[in-house]
């Protein structure tokens, strides 16, 4: 691994290692860049993952203080953890499902389509799905993404059994094993899915993709990459003409450094990200760097989410196999008369008893409860994945008096459902149901969300540099050697779980530097 | 060990509660009658820590599963409370409010007595701190997954490729297009 000098001023540096970060660096190394990448967290690996629920949350979990407010559910069921994210090498990808969808073309201008919802701050993207489709097929070949690139899909486990029957018998006809960055073959000298049922613990196999063990050794390999673990950047400094020169951090034993930087990467996901910004104001930015638009941290987006849970006279084990080989996708176009704007999925999803009574009703107690528990293998599953309204109230915002072990303040999520959110899930909910009474269903539990997975749009892309923080490219409009690598760029969150799209462009985004960097532009 | 701590003793086993005796190791023990199971507890005394196991068992009723299983989470806010003095008096003025809830002890009233007061106590911050520790450490503990039919941990059983993975029988099995087999190697 190489090892760059702090003063050395012709590296990238790219801040974090997950989805985006991680990405981002491999490709800027194969194309022979210098990159140092800073991550907040430890290195594990596939030997030191743990099958068990809460072990491995606090192995992976960014557990640094968070505050919530609006009138979300989370806010009140977990009102320090408002967001399920990770903070290790490898990210959230070591976390992630694997579920890797395609945006729909019209999810890319919903402005348009949607046409005005009143209270949302709808924007399309400044970008089409055919621009990027060249890079989603990249990205589904480098995640070995099921259903493409003539790889099977993997088998169903008794989760999506149920769930199958349940559909078909229910009218859906899109039902399948869905698309996962899950070897359903050795590929990529990675073995196949052996249905170890913890994907959400880190998978113990690496069957699934994640950054840690794909994209990070890759980019070790080419001698170009310095990653500096428990690396938490505090600051991204600029110089009196407004082009960033680096990145203060803190190293493990709390030392402080400031590493040079050509160019700066930010892929901390969409919740430290904009915090990153929002605490690197100056003098010359006082509202925060690449805020002139004022959107940084703004237009949060977490999907419209919630579950289904469902019991059976029989026994189903859901646990078993993979978390999320599942899918319906029929409810996910664009169909006014539902009642709503935009689409959702339905997919399975299994907890294990200790996430499942935390999560099943957060705050219940009792024997109305504890009856339900008692019943945990007649259950089976399923997630509900759809596109909610970004609103600009909706935002990271630093806390006003809370303040970190640096010394920084910290980051405040305030979120309200959109009534377009509302009835998208209740429409969800009701599907949900239809799903698994078809299947013969006892009882069909309506669970509410989790903290949120998918973290989005906090810096989101846009045409003109008026209505965001980002251009096409995923470069700030306000500085021209600043990045953003995340999933916090996304300009609307679309019916379909993010991380594939993060990835796409991510590799497109490594093309746009390699080209600025070779012809000196940057 | 005094006379009349064995005859109070007898008295409990009769009453079926647990009890607190220093152990031979000089170390306080929080034990069944019948002594099937016992913890160490270091804070705790024992009318708080009989309090406590009544709580939990009233918060998370499971009627086939032993007191063992409770005594883990009293020990757990046991070592909490060591650690941290709020924690502990937050813990011996809550168990204090139970019993001054009605003019019985609360391991003295009925189940269905006992969850109405439960309920008056809802937004109590000690009624949270309880409540959140039986979630954590009741239902993390593998002994209890048994009982749930949660398998745990499967990796080191080469995870359910082979262990059963697709065996519901008792729906049709989906086509191969939308599931195919799964690779055996
Ligand atoms: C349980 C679970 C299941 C999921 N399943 C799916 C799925 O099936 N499909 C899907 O598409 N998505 C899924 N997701 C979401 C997916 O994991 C995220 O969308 C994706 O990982 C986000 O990528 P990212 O690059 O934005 O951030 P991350 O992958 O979270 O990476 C951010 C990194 O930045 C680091 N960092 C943050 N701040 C700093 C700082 N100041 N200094 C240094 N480093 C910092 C963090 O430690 C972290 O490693 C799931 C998430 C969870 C939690
Ligand atoms: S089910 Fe498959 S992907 Fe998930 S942890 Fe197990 S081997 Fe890995």
């Amino acid at each position: 691994m190489a090892k760059f000098d702090l003063n050395d001023d012709g590296v990238v540096v790219v801040i974090g290692s997950g989805a985006g970060g991680g990405t981002l660096a491999n490709e800027l190394c194969q194309k022979g860049i210098r990159v140092v990448l800073l991550e907040a967290g430890k290195r594990q690996s596939i030997e030191t993952f743990v099958n068990d629920e809460w072990e491995s949350f606090f192995q992976l979990a960014w557990l640094d203080k968070r505050t919530t407010s609006g009138s979300w559910r989370v806010a009140r069921d977990f009102p320090n953890l408002p967001a399920w994210i990770c903070k290790t090498v490898g990210g959230t990808t070591t976390h992630w499902a694997g579920a890797s969808l395609r945006f729909q073309e019209h999810e890319f201008r919903t402005a348009t389509v949607y046409g005005e919802v009143p209270g949302a701050n709808l924007l399309d993207w400044p970008l089409t799905l055919e621009e990027l489709e060249p890079y989603y097929a990249k990205a589904e070949d480098k995640m070995g993404v099921t259903r493409t690139h003539d790889i099977p899909g993997l088998p169903g486990n008794n989760n999506f059994k149920v769930f199958y029957n349940g559909a078909i018998r229910a009218g859906y006809r899109g039902c399948h094993t869905g698309r996962m960055a899950i070897n359903s073959r050795p590929r990529d000298g990675r073995t196949s899915c052996q249905q170890i049922g913890f994907c959400f613990q880190g998978c113990k196999v690496g069957a699934k993709w994640s950054t840690l063990y794909t994209e990070i050794p890759a980019a070790e390999a080419t001698g170009r990459l310095d990653l500096r673990t428990e690396a938490f950047a505090l600051q991204i400094q600029h110089d009196d003409s407004g082009k960033v020169t680096g990145v203060l951090y803190a190293d493990g034993e709390g030392n402080q450094h400031f590493q040079r930087a050509r160019i700066v990467c930010v892929a901390c996901n969409a919740i430290e990200s904009p915090r990153l910004l929002l605490n690197s104001a100056s003098a010359k930015f006082p509202d925060g760097l690449a805020n002139s638009s004022g959107q940084v941290g703004r237009n949060y987006m977490r999907h419209t989410t919630g579950s289904v849970y469902a019991v059976f006279p029989e026994p189903v084990h859901m646990y078993r196999g993979t978390t999320m080989a599942g899918i319906i996708t029929d409810e996910s176009g664009h169909d006014p008369t539902r009642g709503f704007v935009g689409g959702y999925e339905l997919e399975t999803l299994s907890l294990g008893l200790p996430f499942m009574a935390a999560f099943l009703d957060p705050g219940a107690w009792g024997r109305a409860f504890t009856r339900k528990l008692d019943l945990y293998p007649y259950m089976a599953g399923m997630w509900i994945v759809g596109e909610d309204m970004p609103q600009e109230s909706n935002a990271v915002t630093l806390h006003p008096s809370e303040k970190d072990r640096f010394g920084l303040p910290i980051p405040n999520v305030h979120f309200d459902d959109h009534p377009n959110d509302i009835a998208m899930r209740e429409h969800a909910y009701r599907a949900g149901r239809k799903v698994y009474e078809a299947a013969g269903a006892i009882e069909v539990w309506e669970v509410p969300p989790y903290p949120s997975t998918h973290n989005l749009g906090t810096n989101r892309m846009s045409a003109n540099p008026r209505d965001g923080v980002v251009d096409k490219w995923g470069r700030t409009h306000d500085i021209a050697n600043l990045f953003v690598s995340d999933g916090s760029q996304f300009t609307t969150g679309a019916a379909e779980n993010p991380t594939l799209t993060i990835v796409a462009l991510a590799i497109r985004q490594a093309d746009y530097i390699a080209d600025r960097m070779a012809k000196g532009e940057i | 060990m005094p006379k009349y701590v064995l005859d109070r003793r007898r008295f409990l086993r009769r009453s079926g509660q647990a009890v607190l005796a220093v152990s031979a190791a000089g170390r306080v023990m929080f034990f069944d009658p019948d002594r099937s199971w016992a913890i160490t507890l270091e804070v705790f005394d024992e009318r708080i820590a009989r309090t406590l196991l009544a709580m939990t068992r009233t918060l998370y009723p499971h009627p086939s599963l032993g007191d063992e299983y409770y005594a883990v989470v009293v020990e757990a806010l046991d070592a909490e409370a060591k650690k941290d003095g709020a924690t502990a008096t937050l813990l011996a003025e809550g168990v204090a409010k139970l019993d001054q809830a009605l003019a019985v002890p609360f391991t003295e009233l009925s189940e269905g007595t006992r969850t109405e007061v439960l309920e008056s106590m809802e937004g109590d911050p000690f009624f949270q701190k309880v409540r959140g520790a039986v979630v954590f450490h009741f239902y993390n503990n593998k002994l209890v997954w048994r009982h749930f039919g949660y398998e745990g941990s499967s990796f080191e059983y080469g995870g359910y490729i082979r262990r059963g993975f697709q065996d519901l029988g008792w729906l049709p099995d989906p086509p191969p297009e939308v599931s195919p087999p799964p690779y055996l190697g």
